[in-house]
């Protein structure tokens, strides 16, 4: 069975791996517009991600999950509270080391395959030997060997995004942001390409921070799952899902996964109602 | 060639061909009509004598002055547009009703700060020209993503390289589509003006020809005006169709 622990508290572990990242007291308010009052989108909220973990976060429908990641990434400052990466805290600029993959199609549809994924490396200055390399690799990685030479468009949708990973993945970095990086793929090719981002996290050993709204998916790929609340957002559940670090999509079949499933919807319902609730 | 292409090329031929037919058969009063072969001919003899040249460049450098302004003043002010939202929301009715208004009727205003020279028509050009291109930008820029726009800063990119590695290249496609109505606008605007207000310039020469019952210098310069457009026109489709290509219709 795997262990599932109960409240915030249980993202501390005892005897813990090197934080990657942690948030202490985080809020993010978004001034007023006009006669609309400003509105708390998330917190005050706590977090700390340990080196290597794959963390995933679910919650309702605008209770801000892609706010904490613009905020982990240093896209967007926190109205109050403090957010460090390695321990330095992180601005207004995206600290090196953090790559983030977005839900939203954001290849580069005027390069090629290999000038995408090179793009960046490109930026940073790194001679073209290593270029050659290091995108060869991140290419072959993520199964686009045949069309590196092909645009983004013409390239289906699991693969566009599996561009938008290598991209990310060339550069090395040490924390992973995905903002439901599946979120637009079928199902089938959902469960495929969380196997492939498991043997990422497995060979890369980055830390993963996961936005998902599917249940199944966070139970699936993560070593624990937040839980946050209606808007404003803050962390109600940590679920501790307690998978070996060598997995794959056929935990599905496990009576455990059905358990931890089941006890991440037992945290949301209330607050899914509820977010509905607002957005009627 | 595409089943498309075919069928427009065999759609102007045959057009072509019943024209031809028409004035042959004097279905047509060949006063009014020439025959397009006597027209191929009339534009032969054109190119030949070289007594129109002058003309012609004079047009092309026109319409390539309002064009080089048009753009650099059409994106600017797209850009502006996209920048300053409080701006755009002022100019929005202004731009909706921008091609309402007879931009022609400027021409003495133009005289009177420009003289009485090719710039009143240039000026011309530019209006007409001008807000095809600032609207386009403004289009492209709009539908730049935010994930791009995020993907550049995590890359570390300042807002200089943002810009001219992502954003531009982003919108490419966009702006391309306000330089190709841009160009035709400009065409249209100096050939017209010269056509009713120059002493000079290919559309001078076709109303002048008009007036005197030259058909067949008429015809002849219309056909080659109407060349040199369609193989500019044809070519900047061409690259468009390529750029939309490579976006997949984004």
């Amino acid at each position: 069975m795997p262990e599932i622990a109960s409240g915030a508290a249980a993202g501390a572990h005892s005897a813990a791996p090197p934080i990657a990242a942690r948030l202490t007291g985080v809020t993010r308010v978004y001034p007023g517009v006009g006669r609309h009052p400003p509105v708390q989108a998330l917190g005050p909220l706590d977090l700390e991600l340990q080196r290597g973990e794959f963390f995933a976060v679910v919650g309702p429908s605008g209770c801000g999950k892609s706010t904490l990641l613009d905020l982990i990434a240093g896209l967007s400052r926190p109205t109050e509270g403090v957010i460090e990466f390695e321990g330095a805290p992180v601005t207004d600029r995206v600290p090196e080391g953090v790559g983030v993959v977005f839900q939203e199609d954001a290849s580069f549809h005027w390069l090629t395959v290999r000038d995408n994924v090179a793009f960046g490396l490109r930026r940073q200055g790194v001679a073209e030997r290593e270029i050659a390399e290091r995108v060869g690799h991140a290419i072959a990685f993520m199964g686009l060997r045949e069309f590196a030479s092909a645009y983004p468009a013409q390239l289906s949708g699991g693969m566009r995004q599996r561009l938008c990973i290598a991209r990310t993945l060339v550069l090395r970095p040490r924390l992973l942001l995905l903002d439901e990086p599946f979120g637009a793929l079928d199902q089938q090719t959902r469960l495929l390409m969380g196997d492939e981002l498991l043997r990422l996290w497995r060979e890369t050993g980055a830390t993963v921070l996961l936005i998902t709204h599917a249940l199944d998916e966070a139970a699936m790929l993560a070593d624990r799952v937040g839980v946050m609340s209606a808007r404003p957002g803050c962390f109600i559940d940590m679920v501790a899902t307690g998978w070996p670090r060598e997995r794959d999509s056929t935990i599905v079949a496990r009576p455990e996964f059905g358990a931890v499933t089941a006890r991440l919807w037992s945290s949301l319902r209330a607050e899914s109602i509820k977010a509905m609730g607002t957005l009627a | 060639m595409t089943r498309a292409g075919s069928i427009r090329l065999g759609v102007v031929a045959g057009c072509v061909a019943a024209l031809e037919l028409a004035c042959r058969m004097r279905w047509i009063d060949p006063v009014s009509v020439i025959p397009p072969s006597k027209m191929a001919l009339g534009a032969w003899k054109v190119i030949a004598s070289g007594e129109y040249a002058h003309d012609m460049w004079l047009t092309l450098e026109n319409v390539a002055m309002a064009l080089g302004i048009a753009l650099v003043l059409g994106f600017s002010g797209g850009v502006l547009l996209h920048r300053f939202a409080r701006l755009r929301r002022a100019a929005d009715p202004l731009l909706a009703s921008y091609y309402a208004v007879p931009t022609f009727i400027f021409y003495p205003l133009f005289i009177v700060l420009f003289g009485l020279n090719r710039w009143p028509l240039v000026a011309i050009g530019v209006m007409f020209a001008m807000v095809a291109m600032a609207l386009n930008t403004l289009n492209g820029f709009e539908r730049v993503s935010p994930s791009l726009r995020k993907t550049a800063r995590v890359m570390g990119l300042s807002p200089f390289r943002e810009t001219f590695l992502v954003i531009l290249p982003a919108c490419a496609p966009y702006i391309f589509t306000g330089v190709k109505l841009a160009v035709v606008y400009a065409f249209i605007a100096v050939i017209a003006g010269e056509f009713v207000l120059a002493g000079a310039g290919f559309g001078f020469k076709i109303a002048f020809a008009y007036n005197n019952f030259d058909n067949a210098t008429m015809y002849g310069l219309m056909t080659i005006l109407l060349l040199v457009v369609g193989l500019v026109n044809g070519a900047l489709t061409a690259w468009e169709r390529r750029l939309h290509e490579r976006t997949g219709g984004r």
